[in-house]
């Protein structure tokens, strides 16, 4: 048997054993039996998907398990990397949600039931090889996931209501990819993806064009891309933090999955405007998303907006890499891809962390306002080195993680622009340099963003009691951040480990064959004259402060250290009152971008009795609300409340108008049938 | 723009030339700071008259910049602090904490005589002693307000030059 | 890593340490005589740098190990940017970090961490200066990478030797479109980075319109010395930067000695040529208003734009 059978086999017997056996078991060790197998179930997906990556593969057709279209299961090399990716992320918040749930009264038996099963549901969803099973496994993933959403409902109102926009959202995503693959199926033999790959190539450009625009719909919903991504910083926030961690850095995955399997490999690449439809989306939620999460002061859901960030910058990639396919550039288009994939496997080693620790913020404060918190790192002393590291990962800086997909990116692009003269070049000689402006304002955005997270929320002094009291977690959810942290650095300082293996993931999906990218320390790109290695510049740096340390031992003056008040002008001390807060810190950028973001403001000032230049009480609000949410969702949401009042005037109660509508509707029919005939 | 590159270009050097150096012996201290005081004024309770002459004796006619002595804005880049005026009761704590947040080897210039002893504000309400009675002075400079030349030359006995 | 490389690895970093104050020196001095003052002489910054490391170091109440560690950090990125950037010998000591996104992200990285350093101490000043360093960071970030696009485009690569090399082979590129566009929005860029008039004042007291400073107004002694000399090196390496991708010429690009001492002495004539520059236009200028600052910014990346386009339909 195969590493990916035994591991495949492996996690979903793990994942539904443990979901039997958190029904059974006692409370007292209910969380720790189904954390553990939550561990061994993403454990064993890792090793199907690395096995899956590395060459070997698995077809299972099990016709009698679903009635009409059967189960049939297949795993390549594409679908591996998002089942590791899975499973790795399932490894860290199995352990974490160990101490987790038992410390915030999640082990009740859904919970425990449930997550286990959301972590199977998400294996299997890039391993389905048929229209059927895919939508299954789909659907089955977005309702496990809504049943972890709204675990904590009873305790916040914002949870139901958050349920209450996921469930309505992710079904219109099911409808949209269902849609899209049913029109797909109704041109091919039957519903398998081999059949489906070759009805994709028969297909007239009309019909692959509704196809590929009607799944992206559903797809981008799930990658929380603009404009269909008001869910995902009202969901992933709300729901448990371990689940928040693998919504956002593993849910949202199969949306670019599905996008990659449909567009490159089913449909076979399709036409130019497809990818720059991507690519659009791509940038422009990059752009939005962080510009969002740069105005929260809320952690958890400044995370979840930076994952709207991500998938646009994972996005980005794809569409160049689809632009270079469609256009001949089948080498770039390899690296392109390598580097969305890239993305995709960093940002959910970091994203896990961040969630993780902003749930260690959760447990130890009570808190995620960060105008409220500040001051972590003397009583978290973990936590923030976690999310320290996490924010330098996210924040495309070198040594950290994410500097590596974006700098692959940013090559892609750059040698995406097309020889001068060549013909057809002009759409992607104009949509390259604004796509590497995109990148370049999100990787600047994302800077401040995450300074803003860390230095608000870790440094600095406290801001409230709940921050000068906090206490550090317990062991469980340290080791699972700890995984997460050991992810990070690995993916930061040796990229060549898993490089080579995506690279050659990105050439299968594109039929290229040559793996894109090569180098055992050093990153080197086939076909572009580029060469990073993230390791050396790791070493040089850490040799650097070396030197720079011995340096001042030698040329400084040896006097002891002291320590003094901080300086507060001479004035009395300064209060937490005094600080710059999150709102504050983000208060220039929100100035500079104030026509895309709309900040509402307003200022009451209560004069005083006697006197109109005596001054009683100045009242200041702000808020910043989601613009597209705005101008989109409200008036759509108006449009269908109108409706629902107008149909309401049908329905008056009275049982005599009711049986006239059945009588005045006979009749029509009898007289249209009286007619057609 | 042209307007001002023929008015530089008119006006050329206005710093006087600079007086025979003040310095006879340096102190330990000066010697210590090898040409570079960077300096903190905080005003304790002056009247402003100092202030001015202060300011003219770091513009372009006195220019105690070019004898290494320069203005900073906070006290932990500081090596001397300038003070004027008498202390006032509100001044006193700050001045000592000012004083407190001079990283060491650190130096204090009382300019004006209301520095040194008070001035006209003597014996005041609201005053509770010279700079001396709060904080070690090293250097004074006596005046009413002290002329530019006068503290020009006190800065350069701490820098030397 | 050749001969050439290492050698450049090592005279370089040496040449900027040692030349940056004095870079800062004469820039103060240009400023001095335009303003019709003597001035303290070039070698001041140097005595500055020399006292501060004799003084006391102190630790603010309530601050961090972040607090700590920001100027050592901050040195040490302008120091490898030091090292490998081509300024005296077209090849680099590192060759796989001498990549014109790596380099520029290390500069961001050290400006992040002073950042955090400002946030650290808790204080007003340092939390406004921090939040509107990174808020000019973010916008600078697409000019920046978009001019390196416009560079790169016709080298084919962003390894700043091949961009080097390329230029000394092909002098005419200077004076295209492409180039002089991108030089002019690098040149704004640039002046917001090292924080220079009319973005920032270096030499200003007034807490309030503060960027840079504010950051770093708990700084004292040996500590305040690595951030000063810091960004003395970070100005020097930002205009040597801009010298070689536009003007490589004298660069050595043999490990012989002459060429080396041609190499050195061209590098110290063009960023000293370029530092007298920005120190008299600035004489002219007036710190621009914050909110005003992004119109600036606004203004560059348009014009590096312009250089990509250039790049596709002039050529
Ligand atoms: S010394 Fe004279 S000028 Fe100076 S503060 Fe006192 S009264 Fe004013």
């Amino acid at each position: 048997m195969s590493l990916v059978a035994v591991g495949l086999g492996g996690a979903l017997a793990a994942g539904v054993l443990t979901a039997l056996a958190a029904v059974v078991v006692p409370r007292r060790v209910r969380s720790a039996v189904a954390g553990t197998g939550t561990v061994v179930t993403g454990g064993a997906g890792v090793m199907a998907g690395v096995g899956a990556m590395t060459g070997s593969s698995l077809s299972v057709a099990l016709p009698g398990l679903l009635p009409l279209s059967g189960v049939s299961l297949t795993l390549d090399a594409l679908g591996g990397l998002f089942v590791a990716v899975t499973g790795g992320v399932a490894v860290a918040a199995g352990v974490y949600g160990i101490s987790y749930t038992r410390s915030h009264g999640l082990d009740a038996r859904g919970v425990q039931v449930v997550f286990p099963l959301f972590v199977v549901a998400m294996l299997l969803v890039p391993a389905a090889a048929s229209v059927g099973t895919f939508l299954v496994c789909w659907e089955l993933m977005a309702l496990f996931s809504l049943l972890l959403v709204v675990a904590e409902h009873r305790h916040r109102p914002e949870v139901a209501q958050a349920g209450r926009w996921y469930a309505v959202m992710t079904h219109l995503g099911f409808v949209a990819v269902l849609i899209g693959l049913l029109v797909f199926v109704a041109h091919a033999a039957d519903d398998s993806f081999p059949a489906l790959r070759e009805a994709g190539r028969h297909l007239s450009p009309g019909a692959a064009g509704l196809v590929f625009v009607v799944t992206l719909a559903g797809f981008a919903s799930k990658a929380g891309i603009l404009p269909l991504h008001a869910w995902l910083p009202r969901a992933h926030p709300e729901a448990p933090s371990h689940v928040s961690a693998l919504m956002s850095a593993a849910m949202v995955n199969p949306g670019v999955y599905g996008l990659v399997r449909v567009g490159f490999d089913l449909l076979g690449g399709g036409t130019l405007w497809w990818w720059l439809l991507v690519l659009a989306l791509g940038a422009v939620s990059a752009v939005y998303g962080i510009l969002q999460a740069a105005m929260s002061t809320d952690l958890k859901r400044l995370l979840g907006q930076s994952t709207t960030e991500n998938m646009g910058l994972v996005l980005v990639g794809v569409g160049a890499a689809g632009v270079f396919a469609t256009s001949g550039n089948r080498v770039l288009a390899g690296v392109a891809l390598a580097a969305a994939l890239l993305h995709v496997i960093n940002h959910a080693a970091f994203k896990t962390l961040l969630f993780l620790a902003a749930g260690s913020v959760l447990h130890g404060t009570g808190a995620r306002d960060l105008d409220a918190l500040g001051g972590l790192r003397a009583g978290m002393p973990q936590t923030t080195a976690a999310f320290g590291l996490g924010a330098l990962a996210a924040s495309a800086l070198p040594p950290g993680t994410a500097f590596v997909s974006e700098w692959l990116l940013l090559q892609a692009l750059i040698h995406g622009l097309p020889a001068p003269g060549a013909t057809g070049g002009t759409a992607a000689a104009i949509a390259m340099p604004l796509a590497v402006a995109a990148v370049a304002l999100t990787a600047g955005l994302a800077v401040a963003t995450f300074v803003k997270a860390f230095g608000v929320g870790f440094l600095a002094k406290p801001r409230s009691a709940a921050a000068g009291n906090a206490h550090e977690s317990p062991p469980a959810m340290l080791v699972g951040m700890g995984l997460a942290g050991v992810a990070c650095v690995v993916l930061a300082l040796l990229p060549t480990l898993v490089l080579p293996a995506v690279g050659t993931v990105s050439g299968v999906a594109l039929g290229v064959g040559d793996p894109a990218v090569s180098g055992a320390v050093t990153v080197r790109l086939a076909g572009v004259a580029g060469a990073l290695s993230p390791l050396m510049l790791t070493l040089a740096l850490l040799a650097a402060v070396v030197l720079v340390v011995g340096a001042v031992r030698v040329v400084a003056a040896r006097r002891a250290r002291r320590a003094a008040r901080l300086w507060d002008c001479g004035g009395g001390p300064m209060s937490a009152r005094m600080e710059y807060t999150a709102t504050s810190f983000a208060e220039p950028l929100q100035r500079v971008f104030d026509d895309v973001v709309r900040p509402e403001q307003d200022v009451d000032v209560t004069h005083h009795e006697e006197s109109r230049y005596l001054v009683q009480a100045v009242e200041y609000r702000r808020k910043v609300p989601d613009r597209v949410e705005r101008r989109l969702y409200e008036p759509v949401l108006a449009a269908v409340a109108a409706w629902g009042r107008a149909g309401r005037r049908l329905a008056t109660g009275s049982v005599h108008r009711y049986l006239g509508y059945g009588f005045y509707t006979l009749c029509a029919v009898l007289i249209l049938v009286a007619v057609t005939r | 723009m042209l307007g001002l590159l023929r008015k530089i270009r008119r006006t050329g050097r206005v710093a006087e030339p600079a007086p025979p150096s003040p310095v006879v012996d340096r102190s330990a201290v000066a010697a210590e700071l090898g040409g570079s005081v960077q300096i903190r004024h905080v005003d304790a309770g002056s009247c402003n008259g100092c202030e001015v002459e202060i300011g003219s004796a770091f513009g372009p006619v006195y220019d105690a910049e070019r004898y290494g002595a320069r203005l900073v804005a906070s006290p932990r880049h500081a090596d001397a602090l300038v003070v004027t005026g008498p202390v006032t009761r509100n001044m006193a704590e700050p001045l000592r904490r000012t004083y407190e947040a001079v990283p060491g080897p650190k130096l204090v210039v009382a300019v004006g005589d209301c520095a040194r002893n008070c001035g006209v504000f003597a014996g005041a309400y609201g005053v509770a002693g010279a700079v001396r009675d709060v904080v070690p002075v090293d250097v004074e400079i006596a005046g009413c307000p002290p002329r530019p030349e006068a503290i020009v030359e006190g800065l350069r006995k701490l820098t030397g030059r | 890593m050749s001969a050439l490389g290492i050698v450049g690895g090592v005279v370089q970093p040496v040449l900027i340490v040692a030349g940056s104050p004095l870079l800062v020196g004469v820039m103060r001095q240009v400023r001095a005589r335009l303003e019709g003052r003597a001035g303290p002489g070039v070698g001041q910054p140097w005595r500055d740098l020399r006292k501060l490391f004799g003084k006391e170091r102190i630790s603010p109440r309530g601050t961090s190990e972040v607090f700590r560690v920001a100027p050592l950090v901050l040195v040490a990125t302008t120091l490898v940017v030091a090292v490998v950037t081509p300024f005296v010998t077209t090849d680099s000591a590192v060759d796989p970090v001498a990549d014109l996104f790596a380099v520029v992200a290390l500069l961001a990285l050290g400006a992040v961490t002073l950042a955090l350093a400002g946030l650290d101490t808790g204080t007003a000043f340092g939390g406004m200066g921090s939040s509107r360093e990174m808020t000019i960071l973010a916008l600078v970030e697409p000019t920046l990478l978009v001019s390196i696009f416009a560079l790169s485009v016709r080298v084919g690569s962003t390894n700043l030797g091949a961009i080097v090399s390329a230029t000394l082979h092909d002098p005419v590129r200077v004076i295209s479109p492409v180039s002089l566009l991108a030089a002019v929005a690098l040149i704004i860029v640039i002046v917001a980075e090292t924080g220079r008039l009319p973005v920032d004042n270096p030499s200003t007291h007034l807490e309030l319109t503060m960027v840079h400073e504010a950051m770093v107004l708990e700084y004292a002694g040996p500590d305040l010395a690595l951030v000063e000399l810091a960004s003395a090196m970070r100005m020097s390496v930002f205009l040597g930067l801009l010298a070689n991708l536009f003007l490589p010429w004298g660069i050595a690009s043999t490990a012989t000695p002459i060429a080396l001492l041609v190499g050195v002495l061209a590098l110290i004539i063009k960023v000293g040529l370029l530092g007298v520059l920005l120190a008299a236009g600035e004489v002219f200028l007036a710190k621009l208003r914050l909110f005003r600052v992004p119109e600036l910014l606004a203004g560059s990346f348009l014009l590096s734009l312009l250089a990509v386009a250039a790049s596709f339909f002039l050529a």
